[in-house]
């Protein structure tokens, strides 16, 4: 397997505090990675510092070859590093045909042409009624945003990633918030993303990560402290005082 | 939580027939109303045509607050570059009507350009103030510039040539004023064109939520910046339609007041319709010749009034008001 | 270098009186995060208020101040109660154009009350009097001026850095719904900061008065003065206030009295160049 994605000794401190520390990892196509870790372990940081939304106080991110550390947040998307957010960043006055139809759009270049029209591209329109029909979302295609499920709004936020034909797709937690009627549907989305891909997924559900993962790795005060198959986390000692320790330390404090 | 009728399709229908309808019906009633008033108020058709150069800057400032999510004191800046732009090419020679409406256009977009430019680079507070600070400073440099401006004194003397070398610019204002109507119906219909654009709509989505339109891989500044300068053509244009028919030019059509009230105008029509700001700015500049007839300090207390009475009522607007009051029509109709 | 200590002095005087009105306008867009362009028209409230006590009905100036402090107060708390408390929070046009609002009823109002003619607070004695400070004479009021901005500026200090009621308001800023739960009733802080605010405003605009006169067009006139010193300072920076009012004071002083032909024109590029370099203004948070 070749190596699409790899960051190396990133790092990030805000003031003296260290939110990441070193981190090292390495992506190759068709990967299924899943990263967990306590609250406040720095995931979501990593996400950011991965994606360009905050820069790393040192260490590279590199991307099909090519380092992307000092590339801002749009050309890593260009490239192909594309995340979710973990909490629905949406308009909630246009449709998910608006939506995935603006990000067909502007990956092809046309999304700031003000002398074309939005609707009427037919090859467009097909693509985006594949994508919405791949993730189950042709029913409310044309109802505002505001107005559907948010079970339905988070397959939004992974149909305008996969909208961007990416590489490196940066799940974060996908199933977050959503009821537990819906979560299969988000779990067969994930099922059918294009093989190729490399996903990195954030999650808390374990039953989802257990599925989805053909490696695990967790994250606990900025490091990663382990790195291996799903079956093995939950006997490693690391991971059990990362996870546990707290408790115990709040059940002595109390 | 969303719980679909049993009734209701699916698949609603596709909306962008509807919409293309109702601009239709929209822009024949524009028409209907502006042809209306030369009916109406034959002796008031110089107010009236400086109504429709104000609509014009008002119409230009909705795509910068109502689409792009950007506020602004400072839009009269534009409208102002666009007036003198023109006046000064009128009085060195430059006379026919379309040309100055160009130059007015041109003036305008390169303001937009600088201003936006300055703008872009703060947010909130800081980002209000630079729009106040570039008014102001185009008012200085519009004053102390006396011998290109004529500085407070106006730039006077501009004397437009007929309109295709065949309508004379009148005393009564009809030309002029017909001259602005079939301008505004022109500008309208383009502006509709360009909110309803793959641009327009990543304008729409900047307002609402910048990070995400990065992680769609879109950059933000020069879309906004694209828009400023759209804008500002706009504005620029309203500005040459005033000098043009005023054939005078004021240090008034560059002022902080100048840019308030084009706001406030807007916001009492509605943001981000268009229709809006042609509502608001008819209303308020109807009421303001009216009531500033009496006395213009009683004026700005209704003015004031109205203001506070918006937001705490009809936070979205004039338009936004019929908007819900239709919708509960339809509600209590529905049940 | 006589000029420039002369120039300086006046500059700093103005800068004072700036900022004595200023700093309040400041606490209200740092700290509750209300961009309150009415600002200014409190001042001139209390412009007109003492004016009218010391002219019209023969008052003492300190007695003037007093009065013009509680009266606009007194003014302020039912639209603090029925107009702002709706727009804490809002989005900053609502603030923006709710706030315009009332500034232009004030305006209004006031001319219906008291004509368009400006109004003159007189000074006592011992405060128009010239003095000699070696290089030049000064009238006595400016460094009066000068001696309220510290006296305000330490003491607003020592209130938000010193005092149990400095340590609520800094929380309930940090983060309104945390000190709720805290037992900090965030209503009383908010409704005693915009107090403050107010009557530092309303001193603001007594004593700054020789500096900018009180007549109707007043609010709208400094509204923008006002603002953009906030924001060159950075909102809710005692600090930041102090530096921006000094060197936006003579910025315009010197402009004044070098090329006064040019009025505000070096102003404003000035405030367009700071703005630009210091996003955030000299002292502003990150937010």
């Amino acid at each position: 397997m070749s190596e699409l994605f790899r960051v190396e000794g990133l790092t990030k401190s805000f003031g003296g505090l260290a939110v990441s520390r070193n981190i090292s990892l390495a992506m190759p196509a068709g990967e299924r990675l899943a990263l967990i870790g306590p609250n406040g372990a720095g995931k979501t940081t990593f996400v950011n510092l991965v994606t360009g939304q905050i820069k790393p106080s040192a260490g590279r991110v590199v991307l099909n070859g090519d380092d992307v550390t000092d590339l801002g947040a749009v050309r890593r998307v260009r490239k192909g590093l594309v995340r979710t957010f973990q909490v629905t960043r949406l308009f909630s006055d246009m449709t998910p045909e608006e939506h995935v139809t603006l990000t067909v759009l502007q990956r092809e270049g046309r999304a700031s042409r003000i002398l074309s029209r939005f609707t009427g591209d037919s090859t467009v329109a097909d693509e985006v009624h594949g994508l919405l029909g791949a993730l189950g979302l042709v029913e409310v295609a044309r109802r505002k945003v505001g107005e559907i499920a948010y079970g339905q709004q988070r397959l939004l936020e992974i149909a305008i990633a996969l909208a961007l034909k990416p590489k490196v797709l940066l799940l974060d937690e996908p199933a977050a918030g959503v009821p537990s009627s819906e979560t299969p549907r988000i779990e067969q989305a994930l099922e059918r993303l294009p093989p190729s891909l490399a996903v990195l997924m954030i999650e808390h559900d374990m039953d989802l990560v257990f599925r989805f993962a053909k490696r695990v790795v967790v994250l606990a005060a900025g490091e990663i402290i382990f790195e291996g198959l799903p079956f093995e986390v939950a006997a490693n000692d690391k991971v059990r005082e990362a996870y546990l320790g707290n408790y115990a330390n709040a059940r002595s404090v109390a | 939580m969303q719980v679909i009728a049993p009734s209701e399709k699916l698949v609603a229908p596709s909306h962008t027939g509807a919409q293309i309808g109702r601009d239709v019906a929209g822009v024949l009633l524009i028409i209907a109303a502006g042809l209306a008033g030369y009916w109406l108020f034959p002796d008031n058709l110089a107010l009236l045509t400086r109504v429709i150069a104000v609509a014009l800057m008002v119409l230009s400032l909705d795509l910068i607050v109502g689409y792009c999510g950007i506020a602004t004191l400072g839009h009269a800046a534009l409208f102002g570059a666009g007036a003198y732009a023109a006046g000064i090419a009128c009085v060195n020679g430059v006379t026919e009507p379309l040309t100055l409406i160009v130059i007015g256009a041109v003036g305008g977009a390169a303001a937009g350009l600088v201003m936006g430019t300055i703008m872009l680079r703060a947010h909130g507070l800081p980002q209000l103030v630079l729009s106040i600070a570039i008014v102001q400073l185009f008012h200085e440099a519009a004053n102390k510039a006396s011998a290109y401006t004529g500085g407070s004194d106006g730039l006077s003397g501009l004397m437009p040539s007929p309109l295709f070398g065949v309508f004379e610019f009148d005393l009564w204002g009809q030309t002029a004023y017909l001259f602005g109507l079939i301008l505004l119906v022109f500008v309208f219909i383009v502006l509709k064109f360009v909110v309803s654009s793959p641009f327009g709509m990543l304008c729409r989505g900047i307002k609402e939520d910048q990070v995400r339109i990065r992680a769609m891989g879109a950059f933000v500044f020069p879309v906004l910046l694209k828009m400023f300068v759209i804008s500002g053509a706009v504005a620029g244009m309203g500005g040459a339609l005033a000098a043009i028919s005023t054939q005078v030019v004021g240090l008034d059509s560059v002022s902080f007041e100048l840019s308030a009230n084009a706001l406030v105008m807007l916001v009492l029509g509605g943001l981000g319709t268009l229709y809006g700001a042609l509502v608001g700015t008819v209303i308020f500049m109807g009421f303001e010749h009216v009531v500033s007839s009496i006395n213009p300090f009683h004026w700005m207390t209704m003015v004031g009034a109205l203001l506070i009475a918006v937001v705490l009522a009809a936070p979205k607007g004039l338009s936004g008001l019929t908007d819900r009051l239709f919708a509960s029509g339809r509600a209590k109709g529905g049940r | 270098m006589q000029t420039i200590l002369s120039i300086g002095l006046d500059a700093f005087a103005y800068g004072m009186a700036l900022f004595i009105i200023c700093i309040g306008l400041s606490l209200t867009m740092g700290l509750m995060r209300v961009v309150n362009l009415a600002h200014g028209a409190f001042a001139m409230i209390a412009g007109y208020i003492a004016s009218y006590a010391a002219r019209d009905l023969g008052m003492g100036y300190a007695i003037a101040i007093a009065l013009a402090i509680l009266g606009t107060i007194v003014i302020s708390i039912p639209l603090e109660r029925l107009l702002f408390r709706r727009i804490y929070g809002s989005p900053e046009l609502t603030q923006v154009l709710m706030t315009i609002g009332i500034t232009f009823c004030v305006i209004g109002i006031t001319n219906y009350f008291f004509g368009p003619t400006l109004k003159t607070i007189p000074l006592p004695e011992a405060l128009a009097q010239p003095v000699d400070v070696g290089f030049r004479t000064i009238s006595a009021h400016r460094l009066f001026v000068i001696a309220c901005g510290v006296v305000v500026a330490t003491g607003l200090w020592f209130l938000i850095e010193k005092t149990a009621f400095g340590i609520k308001l800094r929380a309930t800023v940090d983060n309104a719904a945390m000190a709720d739960a805290l037992g900090v009733r965030t209503q009383v802080v908010y409704a005693v900061s915009f107090a403050i605010a107010i009557g530092l405003a309303a001193l603001g605009g007594v004593v700054g008065a020789e500096f900018l006169p009180i007549e109707p067009y007043y609010a709208l006139r400094y509204m923008v003065t006002f603002l953009v010193v906030v924001s060159v300072g950075g909102a809710g920076s005692i600090p930041g206030a102090v530096v921006a009012c000094i060197v936006l004071g003579a910025i315009d002083t010197t402009g004044r009295y070098l090329m006064p032909e040019f009025g505000n024109f070096f102003f404003y590029a000035a405030v367009i160049g700071i703005v630009c370099v210091f996003p955030r203004g000299f002292f502003g948070r990150a937010q």
